[in-house]
């Protein structure tokens, strides 16, 4: 199953719903395209949420950061929501837990923007 | 799948369909071979990473350039063969992602990720490619492999 994505607004943060693979190729991509557009459009809150995405592998864990730093360097702030046990413990096994800001809860993902 | 010695061999592309490919045969391989899920997405997302080195960093996505992919079952064993025809990969230029200054890093956690869900991974670089051998042993049903968390 490849990625889709989709956003939406909440109180001034855009929510970004992934599903599928983030591998190297399109999901990456797909990925990459997304928070370079949100952030060309001037949108500087994002959270990903990532419950249904089923498999990532060192590329997409690669655009994540990526997505992280983007928006980072951008004055921007960029959260992950809802990550999948396999998502989890890729992140706690490379040490980037502690690099994201990373939510179980939509609600509270939104209000921790500052 | 029975416990017996046996051996398969793929030649493959050096495009990304190849690595979903080779992810999708580890993935079935392992399964039949009877390993837990959690060891079966270990072993699949180890052969993913080597593809993606064999494919990218190898063999540059050259046409004229193969992968290729065995499966061997030894009496203890599942050990995964996967070959580029590169330059060879240099030791010394693999990185650790887990260093402060690499966490940010968007690259370089394949072979970290390999060292991760296999028992054992071996590299072996030459002037004609790159041989990477990945082994995870067969463990009775509640043994269990190395944990994805550390």
């Amino acid at each position: 199953m490849s990625m889709k994505v989709g956003s939406r607004q909440v109180d001034g943060v855009v929510i970004v719903d992934c599903s599928g693979r983030i591998t190297l190729g399109e999901g990456s991509v797909i990925l990459r395209d997304t928070v370079r557009e949100l952030l060309a459009k001037g949108n500087k809150k994002i959270v990903l949420n990532l419950q249904d995405v089923n498999y990532i592998d060192s590329s997409g864990i690669g655009e994540l950061v990526s997505a992280f730093t983007t928006t980072k360097n951008q004055g921007g702030e960029l959260k992950l929501l809802n990550l999948t046990k396999k998502v989890n413990d890729l992140l706690q096994i490379t040490k980037l837990y502690t690099v994201f800001d990373v939510k179980d809860d939509e609600a509270a993902a939104v209000k921790s923007f500052k | 799948m029975a416990m017996t010695e046996q051996r398969v061999s793929y030649t493959l592309d050096s495009s990304l369909e190849t690595i979903d490919n080779a992810e999708e045969k580890a993935t079935r391989i392992a399964t039949e071979l009877g390993f837990a899920d959690d060891e079966v997405m270990q072993i699949s997302m180890a052969v993913r990473e080597g593809a993606v080195n064999a494919v990218l960093h190898g063999n540059a996505y050259a046409p004229d350039k193969k992968v290729t992919l065995a499966f061997e079952r030894t009496g203890e064993d599942l050990v995964i063969t996967i070959r580029d025809q590169g330059p060879g990969l240099d030791l010394s230029k693999i990185p650790n992602p887990l260093a402060p200054e690499n966490l940010l890093k968007t690259s370089g956690r394949g072979i970290f990720l390999m060292r991760s869900f296999m028992d054992v991974v071996e590299i072996r670089p030459s002037q004609t490619g790159t041989e990477l051998k990945l082994i995870k042993h067969v463990h009775g049903p509640t043994a269990g492999g190395k944990e994805a968390s550390q």
